[in-house]
């Protein structure tokens, strides 16, 4: 053997190679398990770590007599991991969860992240389909069926524009730090009551710390912080009037507000038409958005305080009070209404053409007598009723914090010279003095200076929560004498024969309040449009009880005709309901113990 | 030939056994740990350790039946070996059952192997026999002679199976052996110019006849941060893996990379990762040096044989073990591509364990019979 010397040498080389390898590896093993170790421990710990933010209850909203308005339901929705996912199942799965394969493909394409975050195919399964899909799990790998709570609405658009809704964190406010413990994906409140008090109705997410598989399967619960609870609401809404209120529109377009005479609180808002916020609490389907925002009707306007309307004669409660408190007028003053009065070229009509021959200052309100307004309005002037109407808070925003409101307008001369730069005319304060012309209001403007009459001259700030320390805005420097002849009057307008309001006359109930039937002035201009949108805008202002007011409210409904036949009817439907003893309410809204 | 002879016994390679026992007895825990289901009931628990110890039982008695008989045996039967061997590999080829987009098993009734873990050795020893046949240092054309008769079919077919890693394993140890031997100075100058200049070439073929889970795996070593949830990811698992083991290890059924399946593999090509998770730097050392023991035996074997054909097939077995031990580790601390190839006596698998049992049992065989007493 030859070779066999040199053969030594070359496995000697050989080892020596062979153990340069080893110490190639022994370093390598040096870096990685002691250089970079603690790095790579932590890599390995946040590898089977999650926090996951478990979503609190939300707090519950109860209306003024303990009504529940919301219920927490939970639901089943359907989601896959897309890592264990079989492209093979989709058919069946589609059949399953019926949805087209198509849909199906078109979520599972926006997989984007990580193979294994889970991705949601469809909410609200039906308990037939869970139990169908638990049965045939094997068939659909990867495929997982979670709980989650969405948010049911109990009376439907009952009170929706109050209530609100709940959506989707939207991206700028994910950024915003005010919504730094809500789960990604949670529901918060975006809008009404929902939205303003979100934060203590949502409540503090918990934590959940659990130890995960590759594939994000919980292993075991490491440690868990609870979520608490969100703070319940007590609404001063009075659901029982809000229903009656909102049957009684009878889906006719318009407004309501009803308020308690003592606080201020709301105790009823109505906008009709409404809308179902049930079809917010899944999120949305972008189509039932669009049918809704397009829709003619607009029912997303909240007309009870974005919409202004001329008030029509319920404003001659202004111009009387202006009347009586700056003298021009007494309560045994008398004006003979011939159906009209002629100033200049003009003639300006009462609305009961054959006059109401020699009225005073009660049996004018009673009758909503045109004439006699004409005049007390020229005798104090208008700037001195545009004094009173915005002593009463006509012309200026309530304070309601729920929605932009819009502020109405009450005209002065100093206001005519800056924006039309003319002077003021007679003949606008004759107008203007029955609620035409330029004087224009929103629901809640009237029943908050409806309020302030019936309760001697305060005027609250509305308040949405029941118990809130009322908030006086001002006051209505008017004398006890004047509010109590108004008073008297209105009572008058509902209950004596000849009342524009006698619709409003209940059994149970002694209730005052005015009329008004609003000109829609400006829509004339445009002929295409159809009657009914010519037609008067009604408006009824009401208090109740009259001896000892407790609610006080105004009603509009667009394009209703007369207040006295359209509106008187719904206040005393709401007015009626309010009074109701609380446990006949609870019966009457079918609320389970 | 199966005589028991008093002084065969008397010189058994009892440290080589005893390592490889150790080694194996290693692995089995650490396939325990690596397959167990954190969370799952007793009764689904993964029985992967239980055919491995089975596995073992049965290569234990391979590995004696191989010291048995003289190995001078191995060099008469090597071309019929080799025949059936090439034959074998046609069979999984044109039937074999696919695993992972590879046909490398062939199904016989309940069983079913690879017919590659056995090709690896018969090459071996057909290199061997070949080679200590030719007495003179090897040139141009002993050289490609050597490659065309023995390397090139069983490396085609290896390729096209794909087996990407044997045929890589087959490569290299015709390579070391065929050094070992000893090639003409020229020649290697020759090689080495060769490869430069058709290495865009042949890099060019040999890419676009990959299959993508084995492009993938070359661009996951090349920077495997591209992409941490896809094709890096193997590696960088394995690099979490073993770094937090650190020192002392997570501890024995403590590690929770293999068993949490965010290591893929775990059990089979990463088993090394997973025992260093739970073993720290300590367990690591301590489990390289009994493979570098293992090797330095492995040579000294080959130093010692007493003729050219033991000292060659040795030295193969040797090389072997060498090349899957270091593209092993190497791959799971991320100094090597992704090339699937299972460590030798750590890794889950039935017929590697008893082809790397065979292997060692003909080692032994020739350290046994290292007096030319015997002869």
């Amino acid at each position: 053997m030859q070779n066999e010397q040199q053969d030594t040498r070359k496995i000697a080389v050989v080892s020596v190679l062979i153990l340069l390898g080893f110490l190639i590896i022994l370093l390598r093993l040096w870096q990685l398990q002691i250089l970079e170790g603690d790095e790579l421990r932590k890599i390995s710990e946040s590898n089977r770590l999650r926090v996951i933010k478990v979503p609190a209850p939300r707090g519950i909203i109860f209306d003024r007599n303990g009504i529940p308005l919301v219920k927490n339901t939970p639901y089943f929705c359907a989601s896959v991991i897309p890592e264990e996912f079989d492209a093979a199942s989709i058919p069946s799965l589609a059949r399953v969860l019926h949805m087209t394969e198509d849909e199906l493909r078109e979520k599972l394409d926006r997989t984007a992240q990580s193979p294994f975050t889970p991705v949601k195919l469809k909410e609200d399964l039906s308990f037939e389909d869970v139990s169908y899909i638990e049965a045939r799990r094997s068939d659909f790998p990867g495929l997982i069926v979670e709980i989650e709570v969405g948010r049911e609405y109990l009376y439907g658009g009952i009170g929706a524009h109050v209530i609100g809704y709940l959506g989707k964190l939207t991206p700028s406010q994910s950024k915003d730090p005010e919504f730094n413990d809500v789960p990604l994906n949670a529901f918060i409140g975006q809008w009404g009551v929902e939205k303003f008090f979100d934060k203590s109705l949502r409540g503090t997410a918990g934590q959940r710390i659990i130890e995960v598989d590759a594939i994000g399967r919980e292993i075991r619960l490491l440690k868990e912080k609870p979520p608490v609870k969100g703070a319940d609401l007590n609404l001063s809404l009075d659901i029982a009037l809000q229903k009656a209120a909102e049957d009684a529109f009878e889906g006719k377009a318009g407004a309501l507000v009803a308020l308690k005479a003592d606080t201020g609180e709301i105790l009823g808002l109505v906008s009709e038409p409404s809308f179902d916020p049930n079809r917010f609490a899944k999120g949305i389907r972008s189509e039932d958005w669009r049918a809704l925002t397009t829709d003619k009707k607009v029912p997303m306007l909240n007309r009870a305080i974005q919409s202004q309307y001329p008030p029509g004669s319920t404003f001659k409660i202004i111009t009387a009070i202006a009347a009586l408190e700056e003298g021009a007028m007494d309560t045994t003053a008398k004006v003979d209404c011939r159906g009209g009065i002629n100033y200049g070229r003009w003639r300006f009509g009462c609305w009961k053409k054959t006059g109401h021959n020699v009225v005073s200052l009660h049996r004018a309100l009673v009758e909503s007598c045109d004439v006699y307004f004409y005049e007390a309005g020229k005798r104090v002037g208008f700037d001195k009723v545009y004094d009173y109407a915005t002593m009463f808070g006509l012309g200026e925003e309530t304070g309601f914090p729920i929605g932009r409101e819009r502020k109405g307008l009450i005209p002065n001369s100093k206001w005519k010279q800056e924006t039309r730069k003319t002077a003021w005319y007679l003949g606008e304060t004759f107008i203007n003095s029955i609620g035409q012309g330029y004087v224009a209001a929103t629901p809640i403007q009237m029943a908050v200076m409806m309020n302030a009459v019936s309760n001697g001259g305060n005027i609250y700030k509305p308040s949405i929560l029941k118990g809130a320390e009322p908030v006086v805005v001002k006051k209505a420097l008017v004398s006890p004498g004047t509010m109590e002849a108004v008073r008297s009057a209105l009572q008058g307008v509902v209950s004596e024969s000849g009342g524009t309001g006698y619709a409003a006359k209940s059994s149970t109930v002694s209730i005052g309040g005015k009329t008004g039937t609003a000109q829609v002035v400006g829509i004339r201009k445009d002929s295409k449009d159809l009657a009914e949108h010519l037609r008067d805008h009604a408006w009824f202002v009401a208090f109740a009880p009259v001896e000892k007011p407790e609610i006080a409210m105004s009603v509009l409904v667009e394009h209703g005709g007369h207040g006295g036949t359209a509106a008187a009817p719904i206040a005393k439907k709401a007015i009626e309901a309010y009074m109701l003893p609380a446990e006949q309410k609870k019966e009457l809204m079918h609320v389970q113990n | 030939m199966f005589r028991i002879d008093r002084r065969l016994i008397q010189n058994f390679d009892w440290l080589t056994l005893s390592i490889v026992i150790l080694i194996s007895v290693i692995g089995i825990l650490t396939i325990f740990s690596a397959t167990r289901q954190p969370g799952a009931a007793e009764a689904v628990q993964a029985s992967f350790y239980v055919k491995q110890i089975a596995w073992l039982a049965i290569s234990i008695l391979a590995l004696i039946l191989f010291v048995g008989f003289d190995y001078i045996w191995l060099g008469r039967i090597a071309i019929p070996l080799y025949i059936t061997g090439l034959i074998l590999l046609f069979i999984v080829l044109i039937a074999g059952r696919t695993g992972m987009g590879a046909q490398r098993w062939i199904n016989l009734g309940p069983l079913s192997f690879q017919p590659s873990e056995f090709f690896k050795l018969i090459f071996i020893i057909m290199l061997a026999n070949y080679y200590s046949l030719a007495k003179e240092s090897l040139g141009v054309r002993g050289l490609l002679r050597v490659f065309f008769y023995i390397v090139f079919i069983p490396f085609v077919l290896l390729f096209k199976q794909p087996d990407l890693g044997t045929a890589i394993v087959v490569l290299l140890i015709f390579i070391s052996v065929s050094l070992v031997k000893g090639l003409q100075k020229k020649v290697i100058a020759m090689i080495v110019v060769i490869g430069i200049i058709s290495l865009p070439f042949l890099g060019n073929i040999m890419w676009t006849g990959l299959k993508d889970y084995q492009k993938n795996r070359l661009i996951a070593f090349i920077d495997p941060e591209v992409d941490p949830s896809g094709i890096g990811y193997h590696i960088n698992q394995s690099k979490i893996a073993i770094g937090s083991g650190e020192f002392l290890g997570k501890g024995y059924l403590e590690g929770t990379q293999g068993p949490f399946r965010f290591l893929p593999e775990k059990h089979t090509d990463f088993v090394f990762a997973v025992f260093a998770e739970e073993w720290g730097f300590v367990g690591s050392v301590f489990l390289l040096s009994l493979y570098l023991l293992l090797i330095m035996r492995g040579l000294d074997t080959a130093s010692k044989a007493k003729d050219d054909f033991g000292r060659l097939l040795a030295l193969g077995i040797t090389f072997m073990f060498c090349i899957y031990f270091f593209v092993n580790v190497g791959m799971t601390l991320g100094i090597m591509p992704v090339v699937g190839i299972p460590l030798p006596f750590m890794s889950y698998g039935g017929t590697a364990l008893l082809s790397n049992y065979i292997s060692l049992g003909i080692l032994i065989n020739i350290r046994t019979r290292r007096f030319s007493l015997f002869y």
